[in-house]
């Protein structure tokens, strides 16, 4: 081993999406007695993803907060906590569960400051997991993220990263408004290195995670790996594309996603929602408004099939997303 | 329901100017209400206007048993909570108006009265919606070590909501400090109780989950006081969560589009003879504790107090369309 290979290993370590999750999570905990986390069997269980394991013995139940299966209510007393001076991480089983807490999310969170002539803010953030992968059926597995993204007064995000799972929470914590903080569950064992000096990032700006001319691939969340594999599948027919991740839902960053399209002139939107009434018609809309000009082709969507996603791993897939499928898109776009 | 006298446990505290003060508060948000009424059919306010009259016992027993640090979470039927909590008059009427001096800006109207200067947090018009809301800020309370109550009001409607038996049962499960107080009116909208509930005596719903709950007279202002004086003392010694149920009624339609297809007149002329007012000054005159000249004193000031409340809100401002989207976020946000 080298001095250098030292130096690497002292400033990086390999860490999966979870123990991001929860190291930033404790950390918040730690920086700022506010912080609390609630929801159903964050506590002794562990979380229902293993994310808060630990937490429980380490901060005790007042403030890793088992609850009863009410999603609405507790819900909405993480909203009524921010209110009055707390910071509530509220996490919510699964985003098919935070149907039943729609009400406080979309009725309180999102309208009270405005509603009330700015007298209020709500600095609540909602942790939600998302989406499909781990045969979990049609109650399990949606991915409704374009409906939260619908509602002026939330703010979306979308952690497809490490880094972003590491330092999302923290600026999502300090942002005095509802995050609703999207994870998307295949990522959850996802590892790679972090550099040990990670820290917050910031929750407005997409990102490009890799450069290219040809065409523009957008998405967010869990559909990112997949979409950079559609990407080194199509470098191999030397089709050059550039991978846009959102990050941020709401606000969208119109700015970065104009600028890639205005570049690449081709765009194909990859969300993992239904295509009929999806984010990814918003952003397509978004890119019609902006760069129609700009366009040398129709901007193509890579969505999930226009069904409940099935128990069945093939049909799981098959209703997916797939690289396949985004390398198709680009084809077909390309004229190749 | 018969019984004309206040219940008599609360009769040590009954001086004269304390039931003076409870008819003038009463008196005051039933003609700010009746003028509201007036004003709506001149257009003047417009969207829901929902009226409180009838039931203005409630309010008045139960807000005087609250300190301000202390807070208040109510529904849309709110005018009178608001006013009795300490909102201006003045502010009020401007946000049924829909002006920018109003308690909200104008944004929210008659349902969304917010006054966080004097921890009046609305004006919630989702039915239970504000339950939840109340549990978490007696959570951020107990949390923070500060010794204060929650005072949320709903209707009898809201019991059939799920957040009314997740509300109750987490709020007994961490002893949160927070009075319920629920305004058994009768009707959800037009909706009998007995149409509605398997079990019509409400507070026994709360008591399965282990609230201390009461239900008591609420066309009778002394018995609704001394009922929340307990359970507000009660809270303040940390003994949880209190569940009180006024049976009261409201004379005027739910709402000004209500034309009350649901229940008899002969119903609503039974229940006014119960009238907290009427109910409240003709005891007090029996008791020799209410004079000849005190109605009238009272009348006049609260009419001079509505008019300036109007005249505020006719000279109000608009707010302007520029600003529209402010205060949708608290920091600047472009979606």
């Amino acid at each position: 081993m080298t001095d250098a290979d030292i130096t690497v290993a002292a400033s990086s370590r390999t860490i999966t999406y979870r123990d991001a999750m929860r190291e930033a999570l404790r950390d918040a905990l730690l920086r700022d007695e506010r912080v609390f986390l609630m929801g159903e069997d964050v506590g002794c269980y562990g979380g229902c993803y293993a994310v808060s394991k630990g937490l429980y013995d380490e901060f005790g139940p007042d403030r890793i907060r088992d609850t009863p299966l009410s999603e609405s209510t507790f819900v909405g007393a993480g909203i009524g906590a921010a209110l009055n001076g707390m910071r509530p991480i509220v996490e919510i089983m699964t985003v098919n569960f935070s149907l039943l807490a729609l009400d406080q999310i979309v009725n309180n969170a999102a309208t009270l400051r405005h509603m009330s002539g700015g007298q209020v803010s709500v600095p609540v953030v909602f942790r939600i997991p998302t989406g499909a992968g781990r045969q979990f059926a049609a109650q399990h597995s949606h991915s409704l993220e374009g409906w939260y993204a619908h509602v002026p007064g939330l703010r979306v995000v979308a952690p497809a990263t490490l880094e972003d799972a590491r330092g999302m929470l923290w600026t999502a914590l300090q942002d005095p408004d509802p995050v609703v903080m999207f994870e998307h569950v295949m990522l959850y064992n996802m590892e790679g290195t972090l550099a040990a000096t990670t820290g917050p990032v910031d929750i407005d700006r997409a990102a490009i995670r890799r450069p290219g001319t040809d065409v523009t691939l957008i998405t967010y969340g869990g559909s990112l790996s997949k979409t950079l594999a559609a990407a080194e599948a199509l470098a191999a027919d030397t089709i050059s594309a550039e991978v846009v991740d959102l990050r941020s839902l709401r606000p969208l960053d119109g700015e970065t996603v104009l600028a890639s399209v205005a570049r690449t002139r081709r765009a194909v939107i990859v969300d993992e929602g239904w295509r009929t009434g999806s984010f990814a018609a918003e952003v397509s809309a978004r890119i019609m408004e902006g760069a129609f000009w700009s366009l040398d082709a129709p901007v193509a969507r890579v969505c999930t099939a226009e069904v409940p996603i099935p128990y069945p791993r093939h049909l799981e897939q098959a209703a997916l997303p797939q690289p396949a499928a985004i390398v198709a898109a680009v084809k077909a776009l390309m004229g190749a | 329901m018969s019984d004309q006298s206040p219940a008599p446990h609360a009769k040590p505290h009954l001086t004269r100017d304390h039931l003076l003060d409870l008819l003038r508060q009463m008196v005051r948000i039933r003609r700010f209400e009746e003028r509201c009424g007036e004003l709506y059919q001149q257009e003047k306010i417009r969207g829901f206007l929902h009226l409180y009259i009838g039931e203005e016992a409630v309010a008045a027993g139960v807000m005087g048993c609250l300190h301000p640090e202390d807070a208040v979470v109510a529904t849309y039927r709110e005018h009178g909570h608001a006013i009795l909590r300490g909102v201006p008059m003045t502010a009020v009427m401007a946000e049924m108006y829909g002006k920018a001096e109003g308690c909200s800006r104008g944004r929210g109207g008659s349902m969304h009265l917010f006054n966080v200067g004097t921890r009046f947090f609305g004006g919630n018009a989702i039915v239970a919606g504000g339950l939840p809301l109340a549990v978490g800020m007696a959570l951020a309370d107990r949390m923070r070590g500060r010794p204060r109550v929650t005072a949320c009001f709903f209707g009898d409607g809201a019991v059939a909501e799920g957040e009314f038996h997740e509300s109750l049962n987490l709020a007994a499960l961490w002893k949160l400090p927070v009075l319920f107080v629920c305004e058994n009116n009768l009707y959800a909208m037009g909706t009998r109780l007995d149409r509605a509930q398997s079990q019509t005596d409400l507070h026994l719903k709360a008591a399965v989950y282990q609230v201390a709950s009461e239900a008591v007279d609420g066309m009778d202002v002394v018995a609704v006081e001394a009922a929340a004086r307990r359970m507000t003392d009660a809270i303040r010694d940390g003994a949880g969560p209190q569940f009180l149920e006024c049976r009261t009624y409201r004379f005027r339609a739910h709402s000004m589009f209500d034309p009350q297809l649901y229940r008899d007149k002969a119903e609503i002329e039974d229940w006014k003879r119960h009238d907290p007012v009427a109910r409240l000054s003709a005891w007090m005159r029996e008791t020799g504790m209410l004079h000849d000249a005190d109605l009238p004193a009272i009348e006049r000031e609260t009419e001079a107090e509505i008019e300036a409340a109007v005249a505020f809100a006719e000279a109000g401002q608009w707010e302007p369309v520029e600003d529209l989207a402010k205060d949708v976020y608290t920091r600047e946000v472009h979606p």
